[in-house]
């Protein structure tokens, strides 16, 4: 097992370095120059030449990489050109609102999806099924932005229009500082997070029991006696996990690295909407470093996901040992 | 004799897409207290539904009827009163026991549940009783087996699981659905045995379905055969299996390989059963019978004869024994000095990520002669496949040597290869796999000419329709998907396809083991009769020692990777040298005799036919003889 998780961190090691290399390559071949977004369009060749200069714009390529990932082992990152602000600090402290929206979201996603899904499942083709199924269609074929657009508008504006808060327009508080405000603040993002992904999971979850509840060991369980719940939370749901916690991995190790739609909506200073303006800004070290965040978290997702797959999968556990 | 199960007219009903399916129809029977009553049919017989809708475990399915079990109706109990009933009550034990045990939960953890759904014990006492359970039904070390995962016991051992799971709360009848037809021979002898003493034990009723003649004749008192969904024959085992009153009982025990002579061939039942989306009017049986009347298209009447059998047929004498179909002579007559393949010192090992090399043929020499059919027998997992890939050029051996005509197998260059691949060729054991689903049949058949290069457009075409022919397929079925055809009918499209470029040895891989005993009798009887025309020879792979012993001239028996004994059919069969080959022998379903049987049928009555007046029945008289 151990050998297991550490082959599979040094190959996250290497994904990422890869990943690196291959993000450097993509700004240095971009036609866009860096001096040029600082400076403005006014700026002389001298003053670009300067710039270029300070940011070690004009070494060759090899070596600004070798600088790069030498700093980068050190735990540089470098400073943001458009702020001057050390990359490290301005990614680590957008961390925090993302990490909040994904993993409270994910709560709520779970806690709508896979119900319905067993909900579904449980009697196919039923009027419970045929709601579920369509919320499904409904969630996964809405734009994100316009589902955040609705809710901030019938949620936020109609009732604050009408005299009474109901929620706040958005902003970001830190769970330090008030958790009920923390939640408060970011209910309406979670609930639109929820709404989209949750009809995934409801699919998902509906599909793989429908397979689970077809199979042999599942009649042996009501031929045991055991009752119905029992059958489907106990027997079933067990089975059914696996690709939900695959599909779990993917999602939460893709959104950690922004969520940049809703972040946008409700104005939340995440992972997200820092990496929207530093690639319209050009800031090549931040991108870097939320490229590589998103990578780091991708990773170790993958890794909490086999792993939690030996757990569960008893077959898995013997083959790994 | 107290009755223990009263199954009054039963009838289930599944809406499926297709409209429903009526799987069960108007179905009586009594299983009494103690007895082992065995429910023979084949697939699409209703036998499986029929059990499991007893206990209502056919989700979706609608019944009618009754079955009274302890003076209450199973069908109209409530669902919590239904759950007390199963597993401690009525206990089941299903075909597949890996796929029957829930693969994440140690066996324990299973057996434990079961305890608990029915009874307040602690979980400490829960364990103790299962590691006893387990202990009982002979698993050994079972107190340390207890917290092992389904996956890492044998085929057999995972049985012994679940008979002992059945048993763990003390039913009072235990119904078991194919319990050992996913088992080796001799481990489905054991599991026979194991549930005969655990009746003894346990004084448990045995409810137990079968498609298998020769299992049931063995362990069943009372025997009720099922066919399209209704009862046809039902009586004490000896009376029914020995002297068969009903047509389709007679039919299923002449195209049984265990209970003919070698030689003679099987005489299947032609066609095949009816669809139940539209069950006959009259008898289900009439299209395929040899005996059939003009009134069998009305429903047949209950007959019953004074030995207690009772058979739904208007036939009032012995079923007429068919003759057998007449083959060709052979065109090619096998001799001892002619090898069409010679293997060396065969030996092939895989490498394993750790440890030893798993060594799977070791040390294998034999021979295969022209024109013959060379049996292969050995349990799962002795590597009787693998030899046969390896004689095919599919696998390199580890050492060793393969000859096929007089010209060594190994390091062929591409047009050498291909050309061995035209003279050999597989038919697969599971004609559901086996077939790409979205292929059409004709293309299917038609893949070898097109691979080789060897004939297209009309030309194919007029070529798979003769193969069609040749094998009984309807040419006009050239266009269908293998989902349209019936198992048997499928296995004969892969017979067509590996006949299609004229090929010296066909490796026959279980060829019929999914199949139903008519139907194999029917593709037993093509491959003999196609072997006689067109000069093949054969390599037979089975388990089934019955089966083998009926088509092949010589057989090898393999154990553990090696060949443990070779010789003629009959030397294998009646002069045993190897311990292994008579413990096979020992496990394979005996010759059922068939009796000459005095027995009257008595007059129809009101309701208690079985015991009518005796007296009265004998102008009815009917004298039963085989």
């Amino acid at each position: 097992m151990t050998r297991f998780i550490l082959s599979r961190i040094a190959f996250g090691v290497l994904v990422l370095f890869l990943l690196s290399v291959f993000v450097f390559m993509l700004f240095y071949v971009s036609p866009s120059d860096p001096a040029r977004i600082i400076a403005g369009d006014k700026a002389t060749e001298e003053l670009m030449a300067q710039i270029r200069s300070n940011l070690g714009l004009d070494r060759p390529m090899t070596e600004q990489y070798a600088t790069f990932v030498g700093n980068l082992l050190q735990g540089d990152l470098g400073y943001s050109y458009r702020s001057s602000m050390p990359v490290s600090e301005l990614v680590v402290s957008r961390i925090p609102v993302t990490m909040s929206l994904v993993f409270g979201g994910m709560v709520f996603w779970l806690a709508i999806g896979i119900p319905i899904g067993i909900a579904s499942a449980r009697h196919p083709g039923s009027a419970r099924d045929r709601f579920g199924q369509g919320f499904a269609i409904v969630g996964i074929s809405f734009p994100t932005f316009v589902l955040g657009m609705l809710a901030l508008y019938l949620l936020y504006f109609v009732p604050t229009k009408l005299g009474f808060t109901l929620f706040p327009p958005s902003g970001y508080v830190p769970f330090e500082q008030s958790p009920l405000e923390w939640a408060w603040h970011l209910l309406l993002p979670w609930l639109t997070l929820a709404l989209v992904v949750a009809a995934v999971y409801a699919r998902l979850t509906r599909g793989q029991m429908l397979e689970v509840l077809g199979q042999d060991y599942i009649r042996t369980a009501r031929a045991k006696g055991v009752d119905e719940r029992r059958v489907t939370y106990v027997h079933a749901f067990r089975s059914a996990m696996p690709p939900l916690v695959t599909q779990l991995g993917i999602d939460i190790g893709l959104m950690l690295g922004g969520v940049i739609v809703i972040e946008q909506v409700f104005g939340l200073l995440g992972v997200g909407s820092l990496a929207v303006t530093a690639v319209a800004m050009q800031d090549r070290p931040v991108v870097i470093a939320i490229v590589l965040l998103g990578g780091v978290f991708v990773v170790i997702s993958n890794l909490v996901v086999d792993t939690t797959y030996a757990l569960l999968d008893s077959r898995v556990r013997t083959a790994a040992r | 004799m107290t009755i223990l199960l009263d199954v009054r007219d039963l009838a289930v009903d599944i809406p499926t897409e297709d409209g429903t399916v009526h799987a069960v129809q108007h179905v009586s029977f009594s299983v009494n207290e103690g007895e082992f009553f065995g429910v023979v049919g084949e697939s699409g017989s209703g036998k499986s539904v029929m059990v499991q809708s007893i206990m209502g475990l056919v989700p979706g399915a609608r019944t009618s009827g009754s079955v009274l079990f302890r003076d209450r109706d199973l069908l109209s109990l409530a669902p919590e009163q239904l759950r007390s009933v199963r597993g401690r009550e009525i206990s089941m034990i299903f075909q597949d026991p890996l796929s029957s045990l829930h693969p994440q939960y140690t066996v324990g953890w299973q057996i434990v549940e079961q305890i608990q759904a029915h009874e307040r014990v602690s979980a400490k006492a829960a364990k103790a009783r299962a590691v006893d359970l387990l202990d009982r039904v002979r698993i050994p070390d079972a107190a340390a087996r207890f917290d092992a995962y389904p996956h890492q016991f044998s085929g057999g051992m995972r049985q012994r699981v679940m008979i002992a799971m059945g048993l763990s709360l003390g039913p009072a009848l235990i119904i078991a659905d194919e319990p050992t037809t996913a088992l080796d021979s001799t481990v489905q002898a054991q599991i026979l045995d194991l549930l005969g003493e655990m009746r003894s034990e346990f004084g448990t009723t045995v409810l137990m379905i079968s498609h298998d003649l020769g299992v049931l004749s063995r362990v069943a008192d009372r025997v009720m055969v099922m066919y399209g969904g209704r009862r046809m024959e039902l009586g004490a085992a000896d009376a029914v299996l020995c002297g068969p009153a009903h047509p389709y009982t007679a039919g299923l025990l002449r195209s049984s390989s265990f209970n003919r002579e070698p030689g003679t061939p099987l005489v299947p039942i032609g066609g095949r059963p009816p669809s139940l989306l539209a069950p006959p009017e009259g008898c289900a049986f009439r299209d395929r019978c040899p005996d059939a009347m003009s009134i069998c298209t009305t429903k047949p009447p209950v007959r019953h004869y004074d030995d207690g059998t009772e058979v739904a047929c208007w036939l009032e004498s012995t079923p007429v024994e068919p003759e057998p179909p007449v083959l060709p002579p052979p065109s090619l007559i096998a001799t001892g000095d002619d090898a069409i393949v010679t293997v060396d010192a065969l030996r092939l090992a895989f490498p394993q990520r750790r440890g030893e090399p798993r060594v799977v043929l070791d040390d294998v020499s034999l021979e295969v002669r022209r024109g013959e059919t060379l049996g292969l027998v050995g349990e799962s997992g002795c590597g009787k496949t693998t030899l046969a890939r390896a004689i095919a050029g599919l696998v390199a051996p580890t050492a060793g040597t393969v000859e096929f005509d007089g010209a060594p197998t190994a390091n062929l260059d591409r047009a050498q290869w291909r050309d061995l691949r035209r003279r050999v060729q597989l038919v697969f054991q599971d004609p559901f796999g086996s077939l790409n689903p979205r292929r059409r049949v004709g293309s299917i058949i038609g893949d070898p000419f097109r691979i080789h290069r060897l004939a297209s457009g009309a030309e194919r075409r007029a070529k798979v329709q003769d193969l069609m022919e040749l094998v009984g397929l309807n040419p006009e079925h050239y266009n269908r998907f293998p989902s349209q055809f019936s198992g048997g009918q499928r296995q004969r499209i892969g017979i067509a396809r590996a006949l299609a470029l004229n090929p010296e040895l066909v490796i026959l891989d279980e060829p019929v083991s999914a199949l139903d005993v008519s139907i194999q009798a029917q593709v037993l009887n093509l491959l003999d009769e196609l072997q006689r025309r067109l000069g093949l020879t054969y390599l037979f792979i089975s388990h089934d020692l019955a089966v083998v012993r009926h088509v092949c001239d010589r057989i090898a028996v393999m154990e553990g990777g090696r060949i443990v004994e070779l010789g003629t059919a009959d030397q294998v069969w009646n002069d045993p040298q190897q311990p292994f080959t008579r413990r096979l022998l020992a496990a394979a379903a005996p010759e059922i005799p068939r009796e000459p049987r005095e027995r009257r049928l008595l007059p129809p009555t009101g309701s208690a036919g079985a015991h009518a007046d005796r007296h009265h029945a004998e102008q009815l008289a009917v004298e039963v003889a085989s």
